[in-house]
């Protein structure tokens, strides 16, 4: 599945303007903790948090995740946006809270294959 | 050729810093992908150098984050001249973390960093004496699990 399809199918808000959404999407993780996503999380996953500052995006890009998901209405500091825009990073928001997103990724298929 | 020719790249980091913090890992990571090292290794030679990177920044106001990329390898070196870390061994230990409340809030301290790069590297080694500060090399052999 698109990044794209995933942002229709899940009706999240991007944020992130002038990046690319046509990357492929190869599973998830959810962590609140930096260094928990940064040791369990592979490529091109799709990153469930409630974090919403500028570290989220470095994070990100140095693993090569698909797209963060920044769940339960958490604010998005605007210098984590300027930060992912430089490097194609991917930035949903949602209100649906993080149990609520993974279980809709899970009915999506993504995490069973 | 030169056998032992290498490419090196460093970066002083400020204490503190969180508005450039992963921009030392993001810079080498550019330049190994550049040279040709393969991706996987080159991932976890990013995450090995974030997490030493956010170490320095978190726990020891700022520091040098340098790389020597070799043909067969990669090494880097992560230093500081902080407060040093009292129990080497704890701190190595999953889940041990003297993280400050507001960084916590960011998501730091889950006693993970020093795990990961344990983890990501084909060697691990720290240096570190209370007062003085800490070092720590990792070394990432090129070949790729991939292949
Ligand atoms: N460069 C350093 N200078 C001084 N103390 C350090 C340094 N690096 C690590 N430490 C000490 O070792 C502990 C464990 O480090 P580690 O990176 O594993 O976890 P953390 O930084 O606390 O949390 P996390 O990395 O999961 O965000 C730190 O909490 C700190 O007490
Ligand atoms: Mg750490």
């Amino acid at each position: 599945m698109k990044v794209s399809e995933l942002m229709e199918a899940l009706n999240l808000k991007l944020l992130t303007k002038d990046v690319a959404l046509d990357g492929e999407v190869r599973g998830g993780y959810a962590s609140d903790l930096l260094s928990n996503a940064m040791g369990q999380a592979q490529p091109d996953m799709v990153w469930v948090t409630m974090q919403g500052h500028q570290n989220i995006a470095a994070v990100a890009s140095l693993i090569g995740l698909a797209a963060i998901i920044v769940a339960g209405d958490a604010p998005v500091a605007e210098d984590t946006l300027s930060k992912a825009e430089l490097n194609d990073v991917v930035i949903f928001a949602t209100e649906a809270s993080a149990f609520e997103v993974i279980g809709k990724l899970y009915e999506l298929g993504i995490g069973k294959e | 050729m030169a056998e032992n020719k290498s490419l090196k790249l460093g970066f002083d980091v400020a204490g503190g810093d969180f508005e450039r913090a992963g921009e030392a890992s993001a810079k080498i990571k550019k330049m190994l992908k550049m040279i040709g090292v393969p991706a996987d290794i080159v991932r976890r030679i990013a995450i090995g150098t974030y997490e030493a990177e956010m170490n320095v920044i978190i726990h020891a106001g700022g520091g040098n984050v340098a790389a020597e990329a070799f043909t067969d390898a990669t090494v880097i070196t992560v230093s500081d001249k902080g407060p040093g870390i009292p129990d080497i061994e704890k701190a190595l230990q999953e889940g041990y973390s003297t993280a400050p409340d507001h960084v916590r809030q960011m998501g730091f301290g889950a006693g993970m960093g020093l795990p990961n790069m344990v983890k990501c590297s084909d060697e691990f080694d720290i240096k570190s004496v209370v007062g003085e500060g800490t070092t720590i090399t990792m070394r990432f052999e090129h070949i790729s699990e991939d292949l």
